[in-house]
């Protein structure tokens, strides 16, 4: 236990960056991913078209290979910012096609005939969508959201294999200082993930029982 | 494609999309050429040297070599191996994992639940990480049991609500013909919710084909390493990017083929099927989970 407690500094470091990874990427990914499905539900073609080619070839790729392409090509490509900021680019477009995902299925979940009440009972476009649609498709997609985030959270640690100093590469390197120590320290690493995963599940509990519509 | 946003557009309507739609083709290929021609054009770098473009011959020549391909394919075998053996023990952990959540005794169905909320909280890689060092494994059998805990836990939890949603009658019927309830678990309610979450657990396995690439960082020479670690350091940086490209694609064609496959499954046995589907040629909104099912699912059924 002392080795968790000498080095509490280095894994408060990592808890810090982690959480930072996670902000920026999330808040990123939701930009991008928000992007992606309205080109994704675009009454255009070829923007359809491209939206879910973009989706199929991220979603299929492994998360390590977006990483590496952003912590060795980008920089090969003489792009290369500090590492923290290469990974952050890696998490938000590997995360983007997920919160895309969920947005799509959540717009697409509510019924063909909320739409169609509402505007027959003469709601105009803007009315339909903002009093009818939206409230329930922002419903059923915040614990899909929830979820992203907390597969991002765990996607973070990836990062750490990259040169980011976050909770799993702060890990990494106090086992190589304390070999004897090796559960110990593991377990306090996975005691902070569990911080942040746990309290997002608990919210998307919540949030899905406060909000779960009634059909 | 009628949706929930928008009315089905007129004639004019149509013909401003598709003119937009050409636009939009005609501006995205020109954003694609200008990105292909910029990534091929030779580079200077900050010492003056002069680095060949990145579609020059000289960056492509090493896969004339078949050694070359040999490696390639060595790496695809041990990804395709441990992601393998990781499924079949992941279903297995998965059903146990189910029937540990649905269990009648609090005594297995608490401690089941609280494993389950670790382990799903958890980074696989930590977990990689773990059972390397603290069991000193090896780093196939580390990456193996990883994922297989992992993702049984997920393919678990979605057994579960399976057998949860399925009608309370199934269960009571097969008690009432003199089934015991380990034997209507196993015979009535096992194989329907099996078939029902048939699409989310491929889904999963596409993840843990994905998830092998973990792998890469605790040292197993799996497809990720052999392309993009190992040949690069033997042959020389400059073919660094011709690797990656050729291991995406190999990655992106076994991932798409298992995707596809899911889709396929989904279509044939997912919730909607053996239901009888509108009989209008609209798509039905997608079911929240079956994503990109749409418009092709609902004409599956009868």
């Amino acid at each position: 236990m002392d080795a968790v407690f000498e080095n509490l500094p280095l894994f408060l470091e990592g808890f810090k960056n982690t959480l930072g990874l996670l902000i920026f990427s999330g808040i990123g990914a939701l930009v991008l991913g928000t992007i992606v499905a309205g080109l994704r539900i675009s009454p255009i073609a070829s923007f359809r078209a491209f939206a879910t080619v973009y989706t199929e070839i991220v979603r299929n790729t492994p998360l390590t290979l977006v990483l590496f392409f952003c912590a060795f090509l980008l920089p090969y490509l003489q792009f290369s910012p500090p590492f923290f900021v290469l990974a952050l680019i890696g998490l938000t477009v590997y995360t983007s096609p997920f919160v895309a995902e969920a947005l799509r299925s959540g717009i697409n979940g509510v019924p063909v005939g909320q739409a169609e009440a509402a505007r027959s009972v003469g709601l105009t476009f803007g009315q339909s969508l903002s009093y009818v649609i939206m409230p329930q498709a922002v419903r059923m997609v915040i614990p899909p959201l929830i979820n992203v985030l907390i597969a991002l959270t765990k996607n973070t640690s990836v990062a750490g294999a990259f040169f980011v100093f976050e909770l799993f590469g702060a890990g990494r390197r106090v086992v190589n200082d304390r070999g004897d120590a090796v559960i110990a320290i593991l377990a306090a690493v996975a005691f902070f993930y569990l911080i942040i995963t746990i309290t997002l599940g608990q919210i998307a509990a919540r949030v899905e029982k406060k909000v779960a519509v009634l059909r | 494609m009628s949706s929930v946003l928008y009315d089905a557009p007129g004639p004019r309507a149509r013909a401003r999309s598709r003119v937009i739609s050409v636009v939009g083709i005609v501006l995205l290929l020109a954003i694609l050429t200008w990105l292909i021609l910029a990534m091929g054009a030779p580079k200077a770098s900050a010492n003056g040297a002069v680095q060949p473009g990145l579609w020059d011959a000289t960056r492509w020549d090493v896969f004339t070599d078949v050694q070359v391909w040999r490696s390639i394919g060595g790496g695809v075998l041990a990804t395709l191996k441990m992601a393998g053996v990781a499924a079949v023990l992941a279903l297995i952990i998965g059903v146990l994992f189910s029937f540990g959540r649905t269990a009648a005794h609090k005594a297995i169905r608490i401690p089941t639940a609280i494993i389950l909320e670790f382990v799903r909280g958890m980074p696989v890689l930590l977990m990689i990480l773990f059972i390397l060092l603290v069991f000193s494994t090896g780093s196939y059998w580390a990456g193996v049991s990883a994922l297989a805990i992992y993702n049984g836990a997920i393919i678990g939890e979605a057994l579960r609500a399976g057998i949860q949603s399925l009608p309370r009658g199934q269960r009571e019927a097969g008690l009432a013909i003199g089934l015991t309830p380990l034997s209507t678990r196993f015979r009535i309610e096992f194989p329907q919710a099996f078939r029902q979450m048939l699409p989310i657990i491929i889904a999963q396995l596409v993840v843990l084909l994905k998830d092998t690439s973990l792998a890469f960082i605790v040292g197993y020479s799996e497809l990720l390493r052999v392309g993009v670690k190992n040949l690069p350091d033997f042959f020389g940086n400059r073919y660094l990017f011709s690797f990656f490209l050729v291991v995406l694609a190999i990655y992106l064609a076994m991932n798409l083929s298992l995707s596809w496959f899911a889709r396929f499954i989904a279509r044939r046995s997912g919730p909607k099927a053996g239901k009888l589907v509108a009989p209008a040629p609209e798509p039905m909104p997608d079911a929240p989970l079956s994503a990109g099912v749409g418009a092709g699912g609902s004409a599956s059924g009868l």
